[in-house]
């Protein structure tokens, strides 16, 4: 009842939608980066949104099945190929014991999921299965996984009803700009106008200093009023701090729970997904909206995530 | 309790600030308040991270919106007292100082123009509050630590330093609950883990807590530390009304 990794890709790990409740303790949440990508790939395959999947990013696993499953494949395009013959992204599709589903480098995006009826077999630690990488927690045996790592199903499901009608249309995230839309605050009354002017109206670009925990942007510095520190305080996800070089760096799914620079905006819960497919290079820009939009935009994605598994559950 | 701020910290969550300041009287606020909102069970709230000086509060949109969410806190600030965190709470930690456990002991004391026992004592003297648990699981950052301890941090920082170690970094002192990388000065080491993930409570303590160090020799740090392996260690924890 397995999945054999052949070959790991460059950083693949277990994932849920992340460690809630324990952030007060210093633990990090972790969860998948893309969590819309992860949730839609869940569905999918008809369960629920929050179970555990594989994150691949960059270059993807190759891995054999022992058992017959459903899958589906969501996020970056890794052009996914089942014994030799490509599957399509944002669609389930059967595999059968002895089956090889492989996934190259990135074609688009930066990470992508796989999910599998019934979910993953990995002890729930601290109420999730998500890879912790710095505290060796979570996922399989807390580390991303190597070649020979075999791990399990729940609930294989040889044979899911309405096969044929479970797919999305799957628009390619081809831009290579991407705007993201912003709340202002927690701490923007540490900038200047000036400074918060040139956060809204400058390009930024994806730098290689990127990992689950955060992204560091480049472009113009973000002017401050007196200084970059403040008193270590929360960190939500999305957050965007700005350490005393004046160049943003955003805060991710591994991100340490508590900081103490200041943060001028936090991303847009719905536009995380944008940007955690960004590669190093790409351009982004920073747009400010109210509160009441931003919620809104939130409960238009939560009605069709609920759309979405009342279709496919 | 006036002096509540909400600041919006995205779309998922919010920022409850009582202060800009180091202070047990503002950290007592938050505690009180994440007490408040947990006793409150708002629908829609799935978190809270209490730290310093605020009160981060995740919440699901969806059920509860940014503008009724903090008309209930500012509700819930409103009738607050120091009382609501509840009685004090200090969780004994057993160190076995100096030696193997704390190579840089003799330099502390080298440093602070004390004797290594009485470092010992000082840092073994106090009730230190945990002003919030951050960097690492279990990590707390504690405050009041007797000045004349204060030691500059190690020029070069150790790759590697031990679960359970204590240690002091300038006028700050805390317990590593996950082997780290640290410029901290060890002084002593603890049997017990303040962090394991397979333990029904993987943290020995909360912010808001205070933790007192118990000095311990040897023998007794193994006896414990063969104890606390079987998870049949209970650091003593001991309660007294009066607040936090």
């Amino acid at each position: 009842m397995t999945i054999r990794i052949i070959r790991p890709g460059l950083l693949t790990t277990i994932q849920d939608l992340g460690r809630t409740g324990f952030q007060k303790f210093g633990v990090s949440p972790s969860g998948a980066m893309d969590r819309r990508a992860l949730s839609v790939a869940n569905l999918l395959v008809g369960n629920a949104a929050g179970e555990a999947g594989l994150e691949m990013t960059l270059t993807g696993a190759e891995m054999e099945f022992t058992v017959p499953n459903v899958v589906a494949v969501t996020g970056g395009n890794f052009a996914p190929v089942l014994n030799g013959a490509s599957v399509p992204l944002c669609a389930a599709f059967p595999v059968k014991a002895g089956d090889t589903l492989s996934f190259g480098a990135a074609q688009n995006g930066c990470r992508c999921y796989a999910a599998f009826a019934g979910g993953l077999n990995v002890p729930v630690v601290m109420g999730s299965k998500s890879t912790n990488l710095k505290c060796g927690i979570g996922g399989f045996e807390g580390r991303k996984l190597k070649a020979g790592d075999e791990i399990g199903f729940s609930a294989p499901a040889a044979y899911l009803p309405d096969l044929g009608r479970r797919f999305l249309d799957y628009r390619e995230p081809k831009e290579k700009e991407a705007t993201l839309r912003v709340v202002l605050g927690p701490q923007d009354d540490c900038f200047t106008e000036a400074g918060l002017r040139t956060f809204l109206e400058s390009t930024y670009t994806v730098t290689n200093r990127s990992d689950r925990m955060g992204c560091a942007l480049d472009g113009p510095k973000v002017e401050y009023r007196t200084k970059a520190d403040i008193i270590s305080d929360g960190i939500p996800f999305g957050a965007v701090q700005i350490p005393s070089g004046g160049k943003p760096i955003l805060m991710l799914s591994d991100r340490q729970t508590t900081g103490g620079y200041a943060k001028i905006a936090t991303v847009l819960s719905t536009d995380l997904p944008l940007f955690v497919q960004r590669k190093a290079g790409d351009k982004i820009h920073f747009e400010k909206i109210s509160m009441r939009k931003a919620q809104a935009a939130r409960r238009r994605e939560f009605r069709e995530m609920l759309k979405l598994q009342d279709k496919f559950l | 309790m006036s002096g509540m701020r909400i600041l919006a910290a995205g779309d998922c969550a919010l920022s409850a600030e009582f202060g800009n300041a180091i202070s047990e009287e503002i950290n007592g606020r938050v505690m009180a308040m994440d007490a408040a909102v947990r006793a409150a069970e708002i629908p829609g709230v799935t978190e809270t991270v209490p730290t310093y000086r605020s009160l981060l509060v995740c919440y699901d949109p969806y059920v509860i919106s940014f503008g009724v969410l903090s008309r209930r806190l500012r509700g819930l600030a409103r009738k607050l007292d120091a009382s609501a965190a509840g009685p004090k709470r200090v969780v004994e930690i057993p160190v076995c100082y100096g030696g193997k456990y704390g190579e840089d002991l003799a330099d502390v004391a080298r440093l602070t123009g004390l004797s290594e026992d009485e470092v010992v004592r000082l840092h073994a003297s106090r009730d230190y509050r945990i002003y919030m648990l951050g960097f690492l699981p279990g990590f707390a950052y504690l405050g009041g630590m007797d000045k004349r301890l204060a030691v500059p941090r190690l020029a070069t920082p150790r790759q590697a330093i031990p679960a359970g170690s204590v240690a002091i970094g300038g006028e700050q002192t805390g317990v590593y609950p996950m082997a780290s990388p640290g410029g901290w000065r060890l002084i002593g080491m603890t049997p017990v883990k303040p962090y394991d993930p397979q333990r029904a409570g993987p943290i020995l303590y909360h912010a808001g807590d205070f933790i007192r160090f118990r000095p311990i020799p040897e023998p007794e740090f193994q006896a414990i530390q063969k104890l606390a392996g079987r998870g049949e260690y209970q650091c003593r924890i001991s309660i007294s009304e009066g607040g936090r």
